[in-house]
């Protein structure tokens, strides 16, 4: 389960997120939602503390996962974001082959066994439903792919090394209908075996994919609560404002 | 104003312009049902087309209000009552086509007037008319206080209803020659029970829209103050 609890969190004097409390079920997938600014990707980044490598923040609350601190000083933070893996908003394969990419987080974990790699980076590309279009094609780049093909890699990268959860930070924003639908599919199934965590500018997207919705606004969470009852009956007129197109 | 609002708007009023011909139909029924008004029951029948226009249209308009703008909260709650209200208020308007059809067709003296008294045929009729009228008062309104009222209307109605069935198997066992008659002004009867329950569906489907209850099937139907 990951758990915040009383966050706020800081660029410089910007106070970008305040006093968000929330927990998410383990096996769920819980969307962000809001305008653009309003603090959904930095409380989404908290998670795998990418936060961190932005200069004068400050954070102050509790951020947990299955109960431990993830900001306890004596956390390895390597470790933390192999437990917690990212996708982002446009795909960014790294400049090497297919088969390279997803064997890239085993082999920096230390993995030599080459039956190994080979069997992790088949499941992880299956489990990214992109082992029947692209196993034929294991030695090419990963720029001869489709940018829907290359997000799907970026996701088998970050399930190759077993995290227990996955953030996504716009994946689909990026894609054409028929690649963002494939996305989708892949969250339902992803759900199985993972906890996700996505930010969407797509509403219609968060209202398909998610369990559980957040609506940010202006650093505050505004609402947070099963998505079919956020989009048939939001309990805040902010929600339903924003929802229905009236916001602003 | 958004562009999406406008067009959700512009369906609104064309279900308030339906239930607008609808109520005048059922007046009208009414009307020409204690005048024996061949004439004017001609004219209900004949607008009938209109009612059935009214319910295509709006169809077609909600379809591609859902394909186009894929509203969620309330605007999904509106456009999917709209669709049912105009549903609705098409067969209410079959209903007062039905009553009319009646009129014209099967001329039937032996409905005396103290025979409509008895029955509480203008009570009954009154009741629906005033149902139906209160319910596009609380749409337009966007207010659901009045929706208890019309939901009691409603269990009136259907008490009116059992005791006339009951007053008309005393007058048809006394006079057997007017059984045609009697089965008629059973069948008008009938339709305007049905009436009334169309009515408290459509404000079923107000309180959906407005307060995001589900009344549907449930004993207590009032909506909570």
């Amino acid at each position: 389960m990951i758990e915040a609890k009383n966050i706020d969190f800081y660029y410089g004097d910007f106070h970008a997120l305040k006093n968000i409390s929330m927990k998410m079920e383990a096996h769920t997938v819980t969307a962000f939602i809001g305008p653009s600014g309003c603090g959904k990707s930095t409380f989404l980044r908290l998670f795998n503390r990418m936060n961190d490598l932005i200069d004068a923040t400050r954070l102050t609350g509790e951020c947990r996962i299955d109960g431990a601190d993830i900001y306890h000083k004596s956390v390895d933070v390597d470790e933390l974001r192999k437990k917690v893996g990212m996708v982002f908003q446009k795909p960014n394969p790294f400049p090497k082959s297919v088969f390279e990419n997803v064997a890239y987080g085993l082999r920096v974990g230390g993995m030599t066994d080459k039956n190994r790699i080979r069997q992790r980076v088949e499941a992880a590309l299956t489990g990214a439903a992109l082992w029947d279009e692209v196993k034929d094609k294991l030695k090419k780049s990963a720029f001869e792919l489709s940018g829907g093909q290359q997000q799907r890699l970026c996701i088998a990268r970050a399930l190759a090394i077993s995290p227990a959860i996955l953030l996504m930070d716009e994946p689909a924003s990026a894609l054409d209908p028929v690649s963002t639908s494939k996305i989708e599919d892949l969250i339902h199934v992803l759900k199985k075996e993972y906890t996700l965590v996505i930010v969407t500018h797509n509403m219609q997207q968060a209202a398909r994919v998610s369990d559980k919705t957040g609506f940010f606004m202006l650093g505050e969470l505004v609402e947070f609560s099963d998505t079919k009852k956020m989009f048939l009956n939001p309990e805040k007129e902010e929600t339903q404002n924003y929802l229905t197109g009236r916001f602003g | 104003m958004k562009h999406a609002e406008k067009e959700l708007i512009a369906i609104k009023e064309e279900v308030s312009r339906m239930w607008t011909l609808v109520l005048s139909q059922l007046e009208k029924a009414k009307q020409a049902f204690f005048n024996n008004d061949v004439e004017q029951a001609r004219e209900v029948v004949s607008r009938e087309k209109r009612v059935n226009t009214f319910e295509l249209k709006i169809d077609s308009d909600c379809e591609n209000y859902i394909a186009l703008y894929n509203p969620v909260a309330i605007d999904l709650r509106l456009v999917l009552s709209l669709i049912k209200i105009s549903y609705t208020l098409e067969r209410i308007g079959d209903f007062a086509e039905g009553i009319a059809r009646h009129i014209v067709e099967d001329s039937c003296d032996a409905v005396t007037e103290s025979l409509k008294d008895e029955l509480e045929l203008a009570v009954m009729f009154d009741t629906v008319i005033e149902m139906l009228s209160d319910s596009f008062t609380a749409l337009d309104s966007e207010n659901t206080r009045l929706s208890g009222k019309i939901l009691a209307k409603d269990e009136r109605i259907d008490a009116i209803y059992r005791n006339a069935i009951r007053k008309l198997a005393v007058y048809l066992r006394k006079e057997p020659a007017q059984i045609e008659c009697g089965l008629k002004t059973m069948l008008i009867l009938r339709k305007i029970e049905r009436i009334g329950d169309h009515c408290s569906n459509i404000v079923e489907e107000i309180v959906f829209y407005i307060d995001a209850k589900v009344l549907k099937h449930k004993k207590n139907r009032e909506p909570a103050a």
